[in-house]
């Protein structure tokens, strides 16, 4: 069952709105806007949204007009001694102003129903199923069905059914993608069910909508949304690196890749080899040594669109992906996370624990996983 | 008059002082009781004022570091915890202990010392919740949500004292708000005046007994909630532990179950008040009486059938969510009667804007625009784009300070002259209100705007590319203008206080009982228990209409030993103060303060018990 309201009605008032906030917002654009809705679960539930916002328009201006009649046409004048009638009710009028809201939220309740029907739990005959997975402070998105996973981007195929399961690794969060799909809460010990699809190719912008502890302004994430074709192509990209990661031909990047796998050592203060620094302990990457499993998944780091759960973007205004953006993004972070993400358990490193050379190589190995 | 004490019959002597700053402590007269809630749950609101400023400045512009992410997170915990618990809540009982004996004609409520101590209960538990900012412990302030969803709040998310002192706060909070309702609930069904029926009380009484009823359904549902969570982070209890295989959706049931009722404990009575200053400024009675009291009633009942709705997000399903929908989109016929019925109370009176009536107005106003976008969010496919964003920042601040704070402000005006003797100033007053109209809406309608933008709550920061940086500099304009409208009462209240006492018994031209006795009232209330004949007896005593000629009214009664009067008490304080020391010794894992709490507490019911009747005897010329 879908949302059967006047899809002509919808779009026009949808238009308006939308055009009157980016009116109101001095001509900004609105990323995160979900009266702009780019597929059928997010039209459903924003028509419904728009469907009330205009009845409950009406209804505030009905109410406005009589407030304000009352208040021009009783104001007590001036030498007014007599009483005025002291009216105690009547029972045709109440009746009326009973009748009429029973009427007209009997009126709305029909497409909501509906609404929610279409929108909301598990789908049936899904084109594919993610899984995200919450985490303090950023997502982890599975493919079960590919044996894949990634972080904080998810990726998927336009025009397709896509049934989402969700369940956190710690405290309540919520997943939420104004332009295609209202909130679902990712809770532990529960799994819950939505969907979403996608008309469009684009880049959407998410963020965790229930308040998840310090960094939760800071749980942001993307839905990169590709052709079939490009869709199929990065899965099968995912599986061969899980394979094997190639050694790398630069020198550089086959240091970033010892250094991020706990392989350069050095001696501790008591004489002891130890790493110089393990990312890996933390973070994995596909057909590496790299297994960690507490931290986003980086196997295609290089290719996503920010750092650090969707905070700091690799993009400038004009929406072009820009590397040198990403290296100084990333070395940012790594440098010192928590002046990012207050509360975060990834380790600042400072020049005395990862000098500018060795974080170079880092980035730079970070940036060849651009696939 | 003539003041004759009563012989004592137990052993603790009873103190006597009716002048001074103890005889303040030890009072059980409803109405200083009334005018100590009003003024601490005043200061409470400044307090929770100044966190809002704190967070709109915060909020200023895009990433802004003027309070860090935690700090901000405890700002706005604390902000609502205060304002709804502290601040809201309070000042209504503020209203409701002054009023209620007056309205319905007693000399007091059925027990006056309960009554002082839920007083106590309320500024020991409001003292210690915010002596939290003062501990400077580790994330010792209470950062979780004014919600405090599980598991956010277990010690392996939350290891700071911050939880503890919210759940403990609470509980001693709501151990007074309790004890206020079974007070009030008692006082209306046995002390009203001759002739007061139940349907001839003023309809700020019948809030006053709705609201009595949903705070002991409603606030059971948060004590177990707070309890379990006591447990669980002082004795490793297991009710919300994850690993254990709790359901922490458990949590979001009990709390709302209390949650939703509650947000009609903080509107029915402010209903309640606009109620009767609508009436009194239009000289003609209140429109539809019977359905008011029927939809008050209602909202009362339904209120406990829609807590899920705070909840569409969590998963439940279609048909969960759609039969919660329903019963939410169904409490808006009773409220939308109430909107019809107050229009038509002015429709054909004589409308007079004093600053009360203008409150009253702008509550009719601001009500209705946060009454509509609720009946939006009950749509739960809208509320999955709406739940957790600013949207509803803007619906709560429309009904809790274009309606709830409105309607205190407009009941100040209002009973000032009642409670202080004293008018506040009109000219000051219009100011005051303009300044707070046009302050609010600058502050909260920006919300609106931001939640449709895709704005989420609770988030300290925001990047500037999101396109929300203009509402958000305009919503902290707002809150200055809000502030200064606010500081303007605070003038006018400094103003007025230094004036003498005239104001006459009854100013506006009222209609119930509290407007027959002096401004203020002396401390028995009434020289004779009245007796009443209609609703509104008091108008048609003064204005006679062809219905409300030949009234038969009771006999007044008679009583030989004159007015007794209750004594007044320590216990009542001690009691609060040592619950309250004994929450502080559970807190900080403390043996010894726990026991001084748990022994103190035992000697101040000893001592309840035991101190002397201690009443006394006034002597009214021509009176009882």
């Amino acid at each position: 069952m879908r949302f059967r309201g006047s899809p002509a009605l919808r779009r026009s008032a949808l238009g308006l709105l939308a055009s009157l906030s980016v009116l109101l917002t001095g001509c900004a654009t609105l990323p995160q806007n979900p009266l702009d809705p780019k597929g059928p679960v997010a039209e459903a539930q924003t028509g419904l949204l728009m469907t009330s916002l205009w009845v409950a328009t009406v209804i505030g201006a009905v109410v406005t007009v009589l407030l304000v009649i009352v208040v021009l046409r009783f104001r007590a004048k001036p030498g007014q001694t007599e009483v005025p009638k002291q009216i105690h009710g009547s029972t045709k009028l109440e009746i009326l102003w009973t009748a009429i809201p029973i009427a007209i939220l009997v009126a709305i309740a029909i497409p909501t129903v509906q609404a929610n029907f279409a929108t909301m739990g598990r789908i049936e005959n899904p084109d594919m199923t993610v899984k995200v997975v919450g985490h303090q402070w950023w997502f982890e998105f599975q493919y079960p069905e590919k044996s894949v996973t990634t972080a904080n981007e998810l990726v998927i195929p336009v025009g397709k059914k896509v049934a989402v399961e969700l369940v956190s690794d710690d405290v309540i969060h919520s997943f939420w993608v104004p332009q295609l799909a209202g909130k679902t809460d990712v809770i532990p010990n529960r799994l819950n069910h939505m969907w979403l699809q996608a008309n469009e190719e684009g880049l959407y912008y998410g963020q965790c909508a229930e308040f998840c502890g310090d960094s939760h302004a800071k749980m942001r994430f993307r839905v990169r949304v590709v052709s079939d074709q490009a869709y199929t192509a990065w899965v099968e990209t995912r599986l061969a690196q899980q394979k094997g990661l190639p050694a790398a031909t630069d020198a550089d990047i086959a240091a970033g890749r010892a250094l991020f796998e706990g392989q350069t050592k050095v001696k501790n203060s008591a004489g002891k080899e130890i790493p110089k620094v393990n990312c890996a302990s933390c973070h994995a990457i596909d057909g590496t040594t790299a297994k960690g499993k507490t931290a986003p998944n980086l196997s295609n780091v290089g290719d996503r669109n920010t750092v650090a759960a969707g905070i700091l973007e690799n993009y400038g205004p004009d929406g072009k992906f820009d590397a040198a953006l990403q290296a100084a993004n990333l070395k940012k972070w790594i440098r010192n996370p928590v002046s990012f993400k207050p509360g975060t358990v990834m380790p600042s490193h400072p020049e005395s624990k990862l000098s500018d050379t060795e974080l170079d190589q880092i980035v730079k190995y970070l940036q060849s996983l651009n696939k | 008059m003539a003041t004759v004490a009563a012989k004592t019959l137990g052993f603790l002597p009873r103190p006597t002082s009716k002048t001074g700053f103890w005889s303040w402590v030890t009072t059980v007269d409803h109405k200083r009781i009334g005018i100590m809630y009003l003024i601490t749950a005043f200061l409470m609101f400044l307090v929770g004022g100044t966190e809002a400023w704190a967070i709109r400045i915060q909020l200023i512009r895009p990433d802004n570091d003027f309070v860090s992410a935690q700090t901000f997170n405890a700002l706005f915990t604390m902000h609502a915890t205060t304002m709804i618990f502290m601040a809201i809540m309070p000042l209504l009982a503020g209203f409701m202990n002054f009023l209620l004996p007056l309205q319905i004609g007693a000399r007091d409520v059925a027990f006056p010392r309960l009554n002082a101590f839920s007083y106590w209960s309320y500024l020991f538990g409001a003292i210690f919740l915010n002596s939290s900012w003062f501990w400077l412990s580790e994330k010792g302030v209470p950062d979780t949500g004014w919600f405090s969803y599980a598991n956010l709040t277990s010690l392996k998310f939350s290891g700071g004292l911050g939880p503890d002192f919210w759940t403990v706060g609470i509980l001693l909070l709501g151990t007074g708000t309790l004890v206020s309702g079974f007070n009030f609930i008692v006082t209306i069904l046995n002390m009203r005046a001759p002739g007061m029926t139940l349907m001839k009380m003023p309809i700020f009484t019948w809030t006053t007994f709705i609201t009595s009823i949903m705070i002991i359904f409603a606030f059971p549902a948060i004590t177990v909630a707070l309890l379990m969570l006591l447990f669980d982070r002082q004795f490793a209890a297991n009710f919300f532990n994850v690993e254990s295989g709790a359901s922490v959706v458990f949590w979001q049931h009990l709390f709302w179950t209390f949650g939703h009722p509650e947000v009609y404990i903080l509107i029915l009575p402010a209903m309640g008040i606009i109620s009767e200053v609508l009436p009194s400024f239009s000289r003609k009675t209140l429109f539809g009486y019977n359905v008011m009291v029927i939809s008050t009633a209602a909202i009362g009942f339904m209120g406990f059938t829609v807590w899920s709705h705070h909840m569409f997000a969590v998963g439940m399903g279609p048909i969960v969510n759609t039969v919660f929908g329903i019963t939410t989109m169904a409490i808006s016929i009773p409220t939308g009667v109430k909107i019809f019925n107050w229009l038509s109370t002015m429709w054909g009176g004589q409308v007079k804007f004093t600053t009360a009536m203008l409150f009253a107005v702008g509550f009719i106003m601001l009500f209705t625009i946060g009454g509509l976008s609720g009946f939006m969010h009950a749509l739960p496919a809208s509320d999955a784009q709406q739940t957790d964003t600013y949207f509803i920042v803007a619906h709560i601040h429309y009904v809790l300070i274009g309606g709830s704070i409105f309607a205190i402000m407009s009941g100040l005006y209002y009973w000032f002259p009642k409670m202080f003797g004293r008018m506040l100033d009109e000219k000051l007053g219009q100011w005051n209100f303009w300044v707070m109209f046009v302050g609010f809406n600058l502050f909260a309608f920006p919300f609106h705007f931001l939640g449709l933008m895709g704005m989420p709550r609770r988030i300290y920061t925001y990047s500037s590319n999101m396109g929300w940086d203009f509402w958000n500099l305009v919503s902290t304009i707002g809150v200055f203008v809000l502030a200064a409208g606010i500081t303007l009462f605070l003038v006018n209240f400094g103003k007025t206080m230094s004036k003498k006492m005239d104001a006459p018994a009854d100013p506006w031209d009222a209609r119930s009982l509290e407007w027959t006795i002096p401004s203020p009232p002396p401390e028995h209330n009434f020289d004779k228990v009245p007796t009443v004949a209609a609703l509104d007896d008091f108008w048609y005593q003064k204005y006679p209409d062809e219905h409300h000629k030949d009234l038969v009214r009771p006999a007044t009664p008679v009583d030989a030993h004159g007015i007794h009067m209750p004594g007044a008490s320590w216990m009542p304080m001690f009691l609060g103060l040592f619950n309250t020391v004994a929450g502080v010794g559970i807190m900080m894992h403390s043996t010894v303060v726990l026991a001084i709490g748990l022994v103190g507490t035992f000697l101040a019911i000893v001592g309840w018990a035991f101190e002397g009747d201690g009443g006394y005897h006034i002597e009214v010329e021509g009176g009882h």
